[in-house]
Parts: C-alpha cells; sequence; structure tokens
C-alpha cells in the first residue's frame, strides 16, 4: 500500500537560512510518526510546509497518491490534513463547545453548509451532539459552556485537539502537544495520544523524549533542516549518529 | 428578557410606521424628509457595520459602494430605466460585482493596508465618476422624477419613508438571524482567530469576501433610495468624507451592535440638525462627543443599552 504521506525533497529557505534543506519522508497509514531535532532544526517549518501554512521552494508533497503541494490549508484540511499548533489556537470568547462545534460545522461540506445565513446554527442537534462527543473523548465534557479563555492551559490544549480530531483528519499534525503543561497534564495529553493508535495516522513533533518513546511507532530525526535517521524507537535510541547530535548522554 | 427586547423592537416599529401621520397631525409634515434621510443612512451605517463589525473588516471605501448606488439608479433613469423593480437590483448587482472585484484584491492585505486600500479604490471611483460626462462632472447627476416602484407612489414623501422603513427593518432582521446563523458563527469565529478558521478547513478569505459583497448590495440599495430622496447623485456621495462619516456612525453607535449603525445614524444626524441650529461650531462638540464615545463607551452608544447583539 502505497504511503498516507510521501515527501519528497523538500526545501524551504527563509532569506539566506534554509529551514529544510532536503526533506524526503514517508509516513504509514495507521503509524504514530514522531519527529524530534534540536531546537532550529525546522520541525515546525516541516509542519508548516505539511499543512500548508507555508509553501515549499521545492519538491513535492503527495498526500495518498495526490499531489498536494500547492493546496491550500483549508484545501488540505478538506482533502484530510489536520493540525494543532505550538501555540494554543482556539477561540477564546466563546463557549469550549461552541469551538468544538466549530469545527465540527467546517467538516460538513455539502454546499454552501458555512454560508447558511438564516437558520440557527443551534439548531443542528446532530452537529452539537458531535461536539459533545469529541470534548468527552478529549476530557472536557464537564467544561462545555466554559468560556475557552477561562479553561487551564493544558484543557485549551486538550480543546485543540478536539477540535482538530472534529474536522476528522486523516493525517493528524501535533506541534509540541505538551508545551508548556504540567506533569498531570502532559500524562493525559500522552495517554489521550497513545489512545489514537490504531484508528489515526499521526505526526508528532516534540520535546518529551519520554513522551515520545512511549507513543511513537516510528521516529524520524531532523538536524539542521535534514532528516538524518528514521526508524523505530529502539533503532533511534542506539543509533550513533543521533545520540551524538541530539539525544544527549543521560539517554544513551 | 428576550420578548421583553421584542416588545420593544415592535413598540418601536409601530411609532415609526405611524410617525408620517403624527408628524402631519402636528403640522411639522418638514420633518419627514429628515427623517426618510435618518433612515437611509441607518440602512447605510448598518451594511457597513455589517462589514466592519460583523466581518471584522475595516473598510474605508464604503462611500463607493452608498454613492455608486446612487450614481447608478440616476444613470438608468436617465437611460429610460425607471422602475424600481428593475434598477434597483441591477444596482445592486452591478455594485455587488464591483465590491467582489475591489474586496478580492483588498482582502490579500490587512489591518492598515486594508483600510488603504479600500479608500484608495473609493477615491478612484470618486474621480472616475466626476471627470464622466454622463454622469454630471462636478454637478452631480440630477434625476427628473423618483424610481417607479408600482403600484406604490413614491413620488409620495410619506411612502418614500415607510419604504425605507421596511428596507431597515428587513435588513436587521436579516442581521439578527445572520448572526445566529452558521455563517454568522463561522464570521465571528473569524474575527477571533483567522489561522485557527484556516486550520479547521474554513475559506477565510471567501467567507470574508461574501460579507464584503453583502454589505456593499446593502449600501447600494441605501443609495437608490437616496437618490430618490435627494432628486439627485452628487459627487460628495462618492467622496472619502463620506465613507469617514459612515465609519464615525458606525463608531459611535457601536461596532458589531445590531442596533450600532441605527443609533449612530440617528445620534450623528440628529446632532447635527440641532447643533447646527444653535451654534457654527456643530462640528467640534460632535467631535468632541465622538471622542467621549470611543473613551468612555468603547463599544457605542447601542453597548450602553444592550449586553451584546
Amino acid at each position: 500500500m502505497t504511503p498516507l504521506l510521501t515527501i519528497r525533497n523538500l526545501k524551504r529557505h527563509f532569506g539566506g537560512l534554509w529551514a529544510t534543506r532536503d526533506v524526503s519522508l514517508e509516513i504509514q497509514r495507521g503509524e504514530i510518526h514522531a519527529l524530534i531535532g534540536p531546537n532550529g532544526a525546522g520541525k515546525t517549518t516541516l509542519i508548516h510546509l505539511i499543512s500548508g501554512g507555508l509553501f515549499p521552494d521545492e519538491g513535492q508533497l503527495l498526500f495518498d497518491g495526490r499531489d498536494v503541494t500547492k493546496k491550500t490549508m483549508h484545501d488540505r484540511v478538506a482533502l484530510g490534513i489536520a493540525r494543532s499548533f505550538q501555540i494554543t489556537q482556539i477561540f477564546p470568547k466563546i463557549a469550549a463547545l461552541e469551538n468544538v462545534r466549530l469545527a465540527v460545522q467546517a467538516q460538513q461540506r455539502d454546499w454552501g453548509s458555512s454560508l447558511r445565513m438564516w437558520r440557527p446554527a443551534s439548531a443542528d442537534f446532530l452537529m452539537i451532539e458531535e461536539a459533545e462527543d469529541w470534548l468527552g473523548r478529549v476530557g472536557l465534557a464537564e467544561h462545555a459552556g466554559t468560556h475557552a479563555a477561562d479553561l487551564s492551559h493544558g484543557e485549551q490544549r486538550a480543546l485543540e485537539l478536539a477540535m482538530t480530531l472534529a474536522t476528522r483528519p486523516r493525517l493528524l499534525l501535533l506541534d509540541e502537544p505538551l508545551a508548556g503543561m504540567g506533569p498531570e497534564e502532559s500524562e493525559r495529553m500522552t495517554q489521550l495520544i497513545a489512545s489514537l493508535r490504531g484508528e489515526q495516522t499521526v505526526l508528532l513533533v516534540e520535546h518529551d523524549m519520554d513522551m515520545v518513546f512511549r507513543v511513537a511507532d516510528r521516529i524520524s530525526v531532523l538536524v539542521a533542516g535534514h532528516i538524518t535517521a528514521t526508524g523505530t524507537p529502539e533503532a533511534i535510541r542506539v543509533d550513533p549518529a543521533v545520540k551524538r547530535a541530539y539525544l544527549g548522554e543521560d539517554i544513551a | 428578557m428576550r420578548t421583553y427586547r421584542s416588545l420593544g423592537e415592535l413598540s418601536l416599529l409601530s411609532l415609526a410606521i405611524a410617525l408620517p401621520w403624527l408628524l402631519q397631525a402636528l403640522g411639522e409634515d418638514y420633518y419627514i424628509g429628515f427623517a426618510t434621510r435618518l433612515l437611509i443612512y441607518a440602512l447605510a451605517a448598518t451594511s457597513l457595520n455589517f462589514v466592519v463589525g460583523y466581518g471584522g473588516m475595516v473598510a474605508f471605501g464604503h462611500a463607493a459602494f452608498f454613492g455608486g448606488g446612487a450614481y447608478l439608479v440616476a444613470l438608468l433613469m436617465t437611460g429610460g430605466l425607471i422602475s424600481a423593480w428593475a434598477s434597483w437590483p441591477l444596482t445592486m448587482f452591478i455594485v455587488a460585482l464591483l465590491a467582489w472585484a475591489i474586496g478580492a484584491i483588498s482582502l490579500r492585505t490587512r489591518g492598515v493596508y486594508f483600510i488603504m486600500i479600500t479608500l484608495a479604490f473609493a477615491q478612484m471611483i470618486y474621480y472616475s465618476v466626476i471627470s464622466l460626462k454622463i454622469a454630471g462632472g462636478d454637478d452631480g447627476l440630477p434625476i427628473d422624477q423618483r424610481s417607479n416602484l408600482f403600484p406604490f407612489d413614491l413620488a409620495n414623501d410619506n411612502v418614500l419613508y415607510w419604504l425605507a422603513l421596511g428596507l431597515l427593518a428587513l435588513s436587521l432582521l436579516l442581521l439578527k438571524r445572520l448572526s445566529h446563523s452558521r455563517y454568522g458563527h463561522a464570521l465571528a469565529g473569524i474575527r477571533q482567530n483567522e489561522t485557527r478558521m484556516e486550520a479547521l478547513g474554513y475559506p477565510v478569505q471567501q467567507l470574508k469576501l461574501v460579507c464584503f459583497v453583502i454589505g456593499a448590495a446593502l449600501a447600494a440599495l441605501a443609495g437608490a433610495l437616496l437618490v430618490n430622496q435627494n432628486g439627485m447623485a452628487g459627487p460628495g456621495q462618492l467622496y472619502w468624507t463620506q465613507s469617514g462619516m459612515l465609519l464615525v456612525m458606525v463608531i459611535l453607535g457601536g461596532v458589531g451592535q445590531r442596533y450600532g449603525g441605527v443609533l449612530g445614524a440617528f445620534v450623528l444626524l440628529g446632532l447635527e440638525e440641532v447643533l447646527a441650529q444653535v451654534t457654527e461650531h456643530n462640528h467640534l462638540y460632535i467631535g468632541l462627543i465622538l471622542l467621549a464615545v470611543v473613551l468612555y463607551a468603547p463599544r457605542g452608544l447601542a453597548g450602553l443599552f444592550c449586553k451584546s447583539r
């Protein structure tokens, strides 16, 4: 079977800085694939390139065999590539449930769904029920009515994950889901992401190595805009080049 | 709470419907023209409030659509198209197309640049129109009769007033329905976080463009009313000061508040009328009032009365 995502010789520079030098990578269907690397290695740039937040200077992105290199972000979401952000992106002034409902509404792509101007959105019970399900999935059921701005940081991260899941992606891109979280919140999020195994293909950028080695099926190491190694957690753990470049003595 | 508000809206509407008869009874018929003008500007300001307050786009070229509507109706009338049933929808359609083109380009920018580019487009239209001989140049374009809205007789000032009232009420109803609809929710999301909306799969630019175009078409409708009320389309209606005045109305009344445009238009034009009778420096006082509103009531006058839209 073809990989879900094929990245071919992707390049992107900012002025004189090559954030992505020459990245080729395949994401297999159903796997949780972690992308690790030191700060400034170009991990977030790569997520931007895959999600459509940035466009590459060279190279090609094939999603399910289809060239999406030039597609806009919202077109890619429609095809099934959805992402979370390193800095939480939610709608602070509305209730948590309403945040997710907007995601469900986006996913209903029958013609003009979001151009309906007369009928109250609150009349769509199915849409609201679906949003409630996703909130429950990330453990926020009792916060449905809470303004997103009043949620804790960890809850906001979970809310963003619920919104991203509610677009029903076929490829989920998570940019540092544990960023800024305390130990308890991290543990909850890690379990949540681990629970996606088997039902969801995930590309995950994360600095927390314990988490990465717990949830990932495969790991790729990005150093200075290059993929230096790809393999199972066991293989990456003992890879001498990786150890040298990134992991440090304590893991080795 | 909700029923009280609806009751309030209904009683205000009934009062507004009865106004021509009240004025006649008082022998103050002159004011019916002024009242119509208030309603027309309320409609124009409401259409801008839709773009600014609901769509989150600070557009500084709304005069192009408001004045453009007035000019198109006058031009069509010069060409022999007198029926309002034909010329008004046609005018709204042409202005909508124009807004589509202007919006598609302008929406590539944001913030101050969006303000400047919409202003630039509007000024281009202003200078193009005053250099057109068939549009009357600097003198504007008079019309020798009002549009024909058979079976209604627009030559009757009261009928024109009721028409303006009806169209304003319909627009406000549309705004009310819209803010609770899927589209309204999508716009609210865009105002809060465009990046997130795009990442959820919403075509953000297109959704904003639709809002911009609807606002322009409504402004054109207000322009169609205005040319009938004034008896002419004038260059001043296309000039940037007109865009500025509509923006002042929206800010004064309340950005994103459903009645913001209405309140702003009523208060600004009302003050102008009242102050002009007692002082020559009326603009100074209006400026001070605007300053006070911006400083002490950032959600506008409508924000003082109701919690939200």
